[in-house]
């Protein structure tokens, strides 16, 4: 299961800022970048990426643990993009039985997934840097998201990781029950499907239990809300989100002046 | 603030024929503390949920009215804090200081006046974790407490608990119930639904006791109510206080070995257990939360892979399976010999009928159908069940759920029943037939062994028991 829970330490400089503008930030990044099919600019994405994740907390250790599954696929489409590629333009660089891997395909296979890496690890970033709350206070009191949807999203959230647990209970009460799918594909799948029902049955019901709990508490009150925890949008956050912005387009401007761009529309 | 009055009040939930509750009248002062009692289905819960205002008006049909400091509850909700049963679904926020202030935010308290009232529910409470404490983290008992942290923050004239400790064990429960008497100041009103009524009377001055077919029984303060009603309220299944059930003890010597554990553990859960489980006897696993009780049984049960240590059948359970150990074995062959009895019976529901639901272990282990039949009508007959025949599981009562799953368990006859707190939350009737039927099952050679929290059923059936401590 993927987690969720931050794994920065809390207090590194970029870490400390107002999640919103830590989003934009990883937003606007990724937007500029995606214009591109050349491998330049993500290249030079990553290599900021990679050399500002000490601002951010994050060790590169813990950075590999979290991505693995990304650097993965990443590997798989490589191989895949260079093997079946229909474009075999360029020059010939092997040449061994049906495997053909000309310059072309090296050079669109590694900028797609350069591109696909650089756009993911910001929003990785983000995710590991920030505390769930935050967020969602961040998202209320600064981007003016609405309380009652920010707010019942934050606490069905919380209510995730106990589906993994109930899963496993469902499973072993259908074995105490006489009930399995021995090596029949057909009854594992019969079997996944109603041990899925009555998790979502479960989990139906656990989620009205939650919100009647939240409306007694006031939560459908109707008076304006007021906020516990204050975030606040400041220079640094502003600043933040422009230098964002700022490295994304001189990624762009190189890539421009080495004439590797390719833009992604035209 | 906080006086309660009902006249004639009824309510019928959309689409059900019956009504859930009817002509009720009933008037609560300001600061009095009243337990509600009633059989299950008698209206308990539905009663405080009008009082708390949640239940909308186009959600069903309403007679009659009710009125807190009169006023519709719809619009008193201010005044009306509700603490639930459940403490995994009322517990909103990661982190217990905020969990507290998320009804004063929802109530517009403003900024600087939400962190010292935080502070001062937290103390009410005897909380002993500060604000930065993940509520992930908390026990069950330490939950509860907290979310009666958060109804009080908000300074409700009346208090609704509805079984805040049924879901506890022992030692939790009783925090709860320290808190609860602790907190509770002279002109806040208490109403409490609460099972296990001794323990619940230190905390209240006066008893009403729902009838189910409509109307209040009995009202007024409860050595009178129960020396008035006190048979006919036991038999109903209320829990009056001083009547104890004749115990059910073995009166033969066990029989065979059917199970034996060597060295069985599964790390963190469960540390390394040596235990044998007879034909003839009723074995209770004892302990703490957190010492591992669950998942003694899951192990024993078949139906988890032990992490140390080795579970064995012995022949005279398995036959020649018993080589094999019982993780290994095929689902219909466990079923038909270890019938596992989870804490929670809608995790083993599987059809959409009881009949079906008791129907499908039979037809799992190859039996014909006549004797599924026969074996389904014995079992309906024998845990009153035959009017629910062609109910969906999931729309029954608690103690129709218990039983439903304890027939379930019975119904491939398996020698050996393993159960998980049979007993939680059970009002007195069906927690006698618990009792009996597993009294029943174990003179009849069976072996029996249940994890509880409950030191009645332990006095009333266990012939030896098993304690687990603390990892």
């Amino acid at each position: 299961m993927i987690s969720v829970e931050p794994v920065a330490a809390a207090g590194a400089p970029l870490a400390r800022r107002n999640p919103v503008a830590k989003l934009a930030a990883a937003l606007v990044f990724t937007l500029i970048l995606v214009a591109t099919l050349d491998p330049v600019a993500p290249g030079i994405a990553i290599a900021v990426e990679l050399a500002v994740l000490p601002l951010f907390g994050v060790r590169y250790r813990v950075l590999a643990r979290r991505a693995w599954p990304l650097l993965a696929g990443a590997g798989g489409i490589l191989v895949t993009l260079v093997l079946f590629a229909a474009d075999r333009s360029g020059r010939v660089l092997v040449e061994a039985g049906p495997v053909l891997v000309t310059e072309g395909v090296l050079l669109t296979a590694l900028g797609l997934v350069l591109r696909m890496l650089a756009v993911a690890l910001p929003g990785i970033l983000v995710f590991a840097t920030t505390d769930p709350t935050d967020l969602t206070d961040a998202l209320i009191q600064n981007a003016k998201a609405p309380a009652r949807f920010a707010i019942g999203a934050l606490a069905a959230f919380r209510l995730v990781p106990l589906l993994e647990e109930e899963w496993r209970i469902i499973s072993m009460a259908r074995r105490a029950r006489g009930v399995d799918a021995g090596r029949n594909p057909l009854a594992k799948l019969r079997l996944f499907g109603s041990t899925a029902f009555a998790l979502l049955v479960g989990a139906i019901r656990r989620g009205t239990r939650l919100a009647v709990a939240m409306d007694a508490r006031g939560f459908d009150a109707g008076t304006p809300r007021t906020v516990a925890r204050r975030q606040r949008f400041t220079r640094a956050d502003a600043l933040l989100v422009a230098g964002a912005a700022a490295i994304a387009g001189a990624a762009l401007t190189v890539s421009v002046v080495l004439g590797t761009f390719r833009p992604l529309i035209g | 603030m906080g006086a309660v009055e009902l006249r004639g009040f009824g309510w019928r939930h959309a689409g059900r024929k019956r009504w859930a509750l009817r002509g009720v009248d009933l008037r609560v002062e300001v600061g009095e503390r009243v337990l509600l009692l009633g059989s299950s289905g008698a209206g308990k819960s539905t009663l405080l949920a009008a009082l708390a205002g949640l239940l909308p008006e186009d959600s069903g049909e309403q007679e009659g009215t009710v009125e807190i400091d009169g006023l519709d509850p719809r619009k008193a909700r201010e005044r009306v804090g509700v603490v639930f049963q459940d403490p995994e679904t009322q517990l909103v926020m990661a982190r217990c200081g905020d969990d507290v202030a998320f009804g004063l935010e929802n109530r517009g308290v403003p900024a600087e006046e939400i962190w010292p009232r935080v502070d001062e529910a937290l103390r009410r409470v005897s909380f002993p974790y500060d604000r930065d404490r993940a509520t992930a983290a908390l026990s069950g008992g330490e939950q509860q407490r907290l979310a009666l942290a958060g109804t009080l923050a908000l300074r409700p004239g009346l208090l609704l608990l509805d079984e805040p400790t049924a879901n506890l064990d022992p030692a939790g429960a009783d925090l709860v119930r320290r808190a609860v008497a602790d907190a509770l100041d002279a002109d806040t009103t208490l109403i409490l639904v609460e099972h296990r009524v001794a323990e619940a009377l230190p905390l209240v001055d006066r008893v009403v006791v729902l009838e189910p077919g409509g109307g209040v029984r009995a009202d007024g303060p409860p050595e009178a109510v129960f020396a008035a009603h006190g048979d006919a309220l036991a038999a109903a299944g209320v829990w009056v206080p001083g009547r104890t059930v004749p115990p059910r003890h073995a009166t033969a010597p066990p029989g065979e070995v059917l199970l034996t554990a060597d060295r069985l553990g599964l790390p963190p859960r469960l540390a390394p257990t040596d235990l044998e489980v007879r034909a003839g006897e009723a074995l209770a696993v004892l302990g703490p939360n957190g010492a591992g009780k669950s998942t003694l049984a899951l192990l024993l049960g078949g139906l988890l892979r032990p992490g140390t240590g080795t579970v064995a059948a012995t022949p005279a359970l398995a036959g020649r399976d018993a080589r094999t150990p019982p993780h290994r074995w095929r689902a219909p062959a466990l079923a038909g010999r270890i019938g596992s009895v989870f804490q929670d019976p809608e995790h083993q529901f599987v059809t959409s009928t009881v009949r079906d639901e008791l129907a499908l272990g039979p037809r799992r282990t190859g039996q014909p159908e006549a004797t599924v039949t026969a074996t389904v009508d014995a079992l309906l007959e024998r845990l009153r069940l035959d009017r629910l025949a062609g109910a969906n599981p999931y729309t029954l009562s608690g103690g129709e759920a218990r039983r439903l799953s304890v027939a379930t368990a019975l119904a491939t006859a398996p020698r050996l029943l393993i159960c998980d707190e049979p007993t939680f939350g059970q009002d007195r009737r069906t927690w006698r037939e618990l009792v009996d039927l597993l009294a029943d099952l174990r003179d009849a050679g069976h072996g029996v062994v249940a994890v509880t929290h409950d030191a009645d059923f332990v006095a009333a059936l266990a012939d030896r028991t098993l304690t687990l401590e603390r990892r």
